[in-house]
């Protein structure tokens, strides 16, 4: 590419030779009014709008799909210009209905705004306009395509951004139809993108629709608390609602699209099951009660344990999804209680390597650095549910033909990007997988292995993918997700990849839930004599202290969270959301805000942290989490607790840490390899893995994402062949567990399952029992 | 097979072709000129035999093709040798030449003639281009609904294999062409070049948008050059130079300025012996109509369409003046096109016309983009209206507005080819649709 100047309506502007017209014009804010053309897509040119005059060409060209060359005359508001994007909207809109009061894109329409601009206040149509039927495409997304004006932005974002084409262009001239294929829904987890791109009312948001005019709302500022990106989105509201939340375009993390996980959770906010008064249980029975009577009642609990000198049984499980301050007036008041058990890593089981560990789970490569790499390795990571906006930087990375990825898997998961090398494997041989990943690079570098890694190794030809992290280099990335993390031997996983990270030069990502980051820097986590989440569940807890949590629904080993829970004698729940029918455990609920309701911090694994505003006035009695952790620290008649702003919250969590603390950096302090407690188990091994529309309670509640294709349902998937070794077949139901308690699940037959394997979601009440301890036993019900 | 039976089978395929220079369609006296003995019998393999012995440089025979001024048959007449020059000859990139066979024009059959009787000309002519362009593979694109040519081509493609002229190492030279037909299925728009791409990737036939051309940015992203049936056919001939070797000016000579050569002209409609003619460029059409045998049942000459249906129509007087060559008809207001002529006698319903012809572009746009998918129905729809008296006079303004909305609009020419139609039909013939509106509006009074 060459600099060259060019002449726009009469003044000069510098260009680059080969970039297309519009660039230049949105560059220098040169109006041209376009449908089909979007930044982020590539270009169609089908609309015709932007329709411009360049001097010496014949006829008028369109401004998306025309290089720029040295010295070209461009006239954008010329006749010939103005009268070429008249026509084309007079053809748009002689079939498009005329009824923009009675559509719920009204008053955000780029066709009624250009419309407004370059079309007439009659119509010289006198045919009869056409109709298309509209089909139901899923939950989230609500279709009325007679207005569909046919510029394929939704196709092309499936096709080229999502990684699943979707939506397609079905049929020809008149008759063509913007279609699902064969009447599937959409089930993309960045579905709800395409509800931003369609230019008209043709695909509206479903659970938004008719609940407002795009006018009426306000817009407020906020951060999704459900990955590690901090992906920046407004919340839209109106007579203190949420309405909707719409992505606020951020180039550095989420640029401008928004997961559904993000855009559609806000449902829960104000969903029937919210708790709006506090509530004790008394007799089994519970009441709701005034914050004062619940207050007091929730400090004697306390007090009584701590009286009894069990204060360091108390154990406090904070949700992920929490805030800094949240995270960290929780800890301040479990450890002024006098206990050091405090945690917030409900899905992780292996803490072996706690006291090498980084600081935070962290991304050493910036987010918008994803999407650059020459290389990149999956350790037991099902990025596109996990982190599915960074999936599609790697996507992106994988499409322009940059970036090889290869995979150690437990599933063989439908990933948005293809592999170089995808090895799936059961959960227990990933580690020697790994190994042998670390072997074949350590005989490829000349840097010997640990002798404890090379006896972990299965011996598995590894060759390909270390010449893939060898050859990257720095440019190589490791990303340990989700199943890395929850792996029983998730300490040596971490060990390995960060020695394979070091030996390759390669860059290393735990991508962790929610606000994992925040909760690892305000130190939601246990100290010295204190026990981690694991061991808080395994050892009797006297009394547990809940921050948003459900570890029962939060956490993988549900069964043991829920005899931990039932077996303490006093549980206090800070929760956003009525207790459940199955819910047993808990002596007091406490309403909280959720992140609408409440302004606070999110560090995502860049480090970066990020405020949230308040959206909406508190819903019935909640109250921010924060301030109910400082009044209850006042009725404990403890020290530290009298902030007056979220901001005290924020200066004292913040002066706790050291702002060189925020480097990311994955890297254990030292290499130690402990002794695997995985094996290859006789008969079925369990695969447990986290829906990810149930991995907090805020999914959990919100009411479309519930209907959505990633809410599988309580399902045991196996592999066929597996189905037949145990006589089973799809739709069977079964009897999944220890042999003394069980699940009563449907099976489902899922080839991407290993063999020899069963795969079960957690975050469903109806699985709790499918993983309690012990051999795991299949029996089909009678 | 019995010999009666077989005669009438040849006597069929002969059935349209009327009159042969010999360049792309054989002779008529001859037996089965499609097969390859017949072809070779008539010099046929002489020019690839030569230029595959490696004493001719690729280059020179770009020169030959540019110096007989032979254009595009397809429609849009580029010259042919400097298509060809476009292709980058010293990348190593796979390239590949593709044959629009799709012949998809209303009034056009020539590229079925030529494939059913003298396949072999499209066999050489498209390993020459592989040859000159650096190009291994070919397709040859053909209209889903010939059915006869495919099987002619596909026989061509199993000889010229059999015969060592097809495949790896070709007569011993070391350059190998590989040659694929593939029939389509049936859309007007995969005739258009990068529909057509996009339809041979398995893809919906829709056109892309240019730039990038096929040249640089083609078949799978391969630089790729397209040509039309006729123009790889003529190829052959125009390198045999009838007699003397590598002569461009032989066939130059056989035309006029500006369009060199022989053509193959199909006539269609109100004539006495409709069929196809290879004839001189610049030959009078009144030459050419006397060929066919002139206007049926002794009628009066009323309009000609003289290039596929969508080239604007002339009135009796200008085709009457007008000479077969791109020159004459553009400046009596028409077009050479494909070379299909429509001709029309003094009883035609213009009107009549125009609403076939427009239904014809309403069906056929692929609604890609915008003037096109919405614009073709809308004018098909005020034809029909007046067509069935229920025009209003605000209708001729609308449809020739509505036309020039489309024109010079879209992304490939099929919405000029829906516009010209309309605007010429009501600049010659406006009475007669103002005579359909002008009875409801005297009934209202």
């Amino acid at each position: 590419m060459s600099s060259v100047e060019i002449e726009i309506d009469g003044r000069t502007y510098p260009a680059e030779a080969g970039e297309m017209l519009i660039e230049v014009t949105d560059r220098n804010s040169i109006y041209i009014p376009r449908f089909c053309y979007h930044e982020k897509l590539s270009v169609a040119a089908n609309c015709r709008m932007c329709l411009i005059e360049v001097e010496r060409a014949p006829k008028p060209l369109p401004a998306c799909a025309t290089p720029v060359t040295a010295g070209m005359k461009v006239h954008t508001r010329s006749e010939i210009a103005i009268e070429a994007q008249k026509g084309t909207m007079e053809f748009l809109l002689i079939n498009h209905p005329l009824d923009c009061p009675v559509c719920d894109q009204g008053g955000e329409c780029p066709l009624q705004d250009q419309a407004l601009g370059y079309g007439k206040d009659n119509s010289r149509f006198m045919e009869r306009k056409r109709s298309v039927p509209s089909d139901d495409i899923g939950p989230l997304i609500s279709t009325e395509m007679t207005r569909c004006i046919h510029c394929t932005r939704c196709v092309r974002y499936g096709e080229e951004v999502a990684g699943v084409m979707e939506m397609g262009a079905p049929g020809r001239g008149e008759h063509v139809r913007i279609s699902t294929f064969l009447d599937n829904t959409i089930d993309s987890e960045v579905s709800g993108n395409m509800i931003d791109l369609c230019p008209v009312g043709a695909l509206t948001s479903k659970p938004f629709r008719f609940a407002a005019r795009s006018w009426e709302l306000t817009d407020h500022q906020s951060i999704s608390p459900h990955d590690c990106l901090g992906s920046n989105m407004l919340i839209q509201t109106l007579r203190n609602r949420v309405e909707r939340v719409v992505p606020k375009e951020n180039p550095d993390i989420n640029e401008c699209w928004l997961a559904d996980r993000d855009r559609f959770s806000y449902q829960a906010i104000h969903s029937e099951n919210r708790l709006t008064r506090p509530m004790i249980r008394q007799d089994g029975t519970w009441q709701e009660v005034d914050w004062e009577t619940a207050l007091t009642h929730a400090a004697a609990g306390l007090k009584s344990i701590i009286d009894q000198g069990k204060a360091d049984r108390i154990g406090g499980l904070a949700q992920a999804t929490s805030s800094l301050e949240e995270f960290h007036l929780f800890q301040k008041l479990i450890r002024a209680l006098g206990s050091e058990s405090v945690d917030y890593r409900l899905q992780q089981n292996d803490f072996r390597d706690d006291d090498i560990a980084p600081l935070f789970p962290a991304s050493e490569l910036p987010i918008r650095d994803f999407g650059t790499r020459s290389s990149v390795l999956l350790i037991g990571s099902n990025i596109r549910k996990e982190q599915p906006l960074l999936s599609l930087r790697i996507r992106q990375g994988w499409r322009e033909g940059r970036t090889a990825v290869s995979v150690i898997n437990p599933i063989d998961f439908d990933l948005n990007f293809e592999c170089m090398v995808s090895q799936v494997v059961p959960g227990s041989a990933m580690l020697s997988r790994t190994a042998a990943l670390a072997n074949a690079i350590a005989s490829l570098t000349g840097n010997a292995a640990p002798a404890e890694v090379q006896a972990l190794s299965d011996g598995y030809d590894a060759a390909l993918v270390a010449q893939q992290l060898v050859d990257a280099g720095p440019e190589g990335l490791i990303v340990l997700g989700a199943f890395a993390q929850q792996h029983p031997d998730a300490s040596l996983l971490k060990a390995l990849s960060s020695w394979i990270a070091k030996t390759t030069g390669n860059r290393l990502a735990i991508l962790a839930p929610g606000n994992g980051a925040g909760g690892a820097l305000a130190n939601c986590l246990p100290g010295k004599n204190g026990l981690n989440k694991q061991a808080m569940l395994d050892s009797g807890m006297s009394s547990f202290v809940l921050l948003g949590s459900q570890p029962e629904l939060d956490c993988l080993d549900a069964y043991t969270a829920v005899k931990a829970l039932e077996n303490a004698d006093f549980v206090v729940q800070l929760t956003a959301f009525k207790p459940e029918a199955h819910n047993r455990h808990v002596d007091v609920a406490l309403p909280i805000c959720s992140f609408a309701e409440t302004a606070g911090s999110h560090v995502n694994c860049e480090g970066k942290i990020q405020t949230a505003q308040v959206a909406i006035k508190p819903v019935g009695e909640s109250k921010p989490a924060w301030k109910i952790l400082r009044v209850l620290g006042n009725f404990l008649n403890l020290e530290g607790f009298d902030q007056v702003t979220l901001n005290d919250v924020t200066q004292e969590a913040l002066a706790a840490m050291d702002s060189a603390d925020r480097m990311p950096n994955c890297r254990p302090s030292e290499f130690r390899l402990d002794s695997p407690v995985s094996s290859t188990q006789v008969g079925l091994e369990p695969i447990t893995y986290m829906p990810m529309y149930r991995g907090d309670p805020l999914v959990r509640n919100a009411s479309a994402l519930q209907s959505a294709a990633d809410n599988p349902g309580p399902l045991a998937s196996l592999h066929p062949e597996t189905l037949k070794d145990h006589s089973l077949k799809d739709g069977d139901w079964v009897e999944i567990g220890n042999g003394s308690v069980s699940a009563h699940l449907q099976i489902i037959e899922e080839p991407r399952v290993p063999r020899h394997c069963v795969l079960i979601p957690g975050g469903y009440v109806e699985t709790m029992n499918a993983r309690a301890p012990g051999t795991l036993c299949i029996v089909k019900a009678g | 097979m019995s010999v009666q039976k077989n005669r009438e089978l040849i006597a069929d395929r002969f059935s349209s072709l009327k009159y042969s220079s010999g360049v792309c369609l054989p002779a008529l006296d001859q037996e089965q000129p499609w097969t390859l003995e017949a072809y070779r019998s008539n010099g046929g393999y002489q020019a690839l035999e030569k230029v595959l012995s490696g004493e001719i440089d690729p280059a020179e025979i770009i020169e030959v093709l540019k110096i007989s001024n032979i254009r595009g048959r397809g429609g849009a007449g580029f010259p042919v040798g400097v298509k060809w020059s476009f292709m980058p000859r010293q990348s190593d990139d796979q390239k590949y030449v593709v044959c629009n066979s799709d012949e998809g024009e209303p009034g056009t059959c020539k590229d079925r003639d030529i494939m059913r009787l003298n396949p072999h000309a499209l066999v050489e002519g498209m390993t020459l281009g592989g040859y000159v362009m650096g190009a291994s593979v070919g397709y040859n694109y053909i209209r889903g609904e010939f059915h006869e040519p495919y099987s002619a081509m596909e026989q061509a493609i199993r000889e010229a294999r059999e015969a060592g002229l097809l495949g790896r190492n070709i007569l011993g030279s070391g350059f190998g062409f590989e040659l694929h037909n593939y029939l389509g299925s049936g859309a007007y728009i995969c005739g258009e070049e990068t529909a057509l791409l996009n339809s041979l990737e398995g893809k919906k036939g829709e056109p892309r948008f240019k730039p990038p051309f096929p040249a640089v940015f083609g078949l799978y992203g391969k630089p790729t050059t397209i040509n039309n049936t006729e123009s790889f056919a003529s190829v052959p001939a125009i390198l045999r130079g009838n007699g003397k070797w590598m002569d461009g000016q032989w066939f130059r000579g056989l035309g006029v300025e500006n369009s060199g050569g022989v053509k193959v002209f199909s006539v269609t409609g109100h004539v006495n012996k409709p069929g196809n003619y290879e004839i001189k460029m610049g030959t009078p059409f009144r030459e050419l109509l006397e060929m066919a045998g002139g206007v049926w049942k002794n009628r009066e000459l009323k309009a000609v369409i003289p290039g596929g249906s969508s080239v604007p129509v002339m009135p009796a007087e200008a085709i009457l003046s007008s000479n077969m060559d791109y020159a004459s008809l553009q400046e009596n207001g028409s077009a050479l096109g494909a070379g299909s002529v429509i001709i029309m006698d003094e009883t035609t319903d213009m009107v009549n016309v125009l609403e076939r012809i427009s239904k014809f572009y309403y069906e056929e746009s692929c609604g890609q983009c915008t003037p096109c998918r919405e614009g073709t129905g809308w004018l098909y729809r005020i034809i029909q209206r007046i067509n069935r008296g229920q025009g209003t006079s605000e209708d001729l303004d609308t449809l020739l507005d509505v036309a020039n909305r489309i024109e010079g609009r879209t992304i490939c020419a099929l919405g000029d080819a829906a516009a010209w139609p309309v605007q010429s039909f009501l600049k010659h013939f406006r009475h007669e649709f103002e005579a359909r509106i002008r009875p409801a509006q005297s009934d209202a009074a």
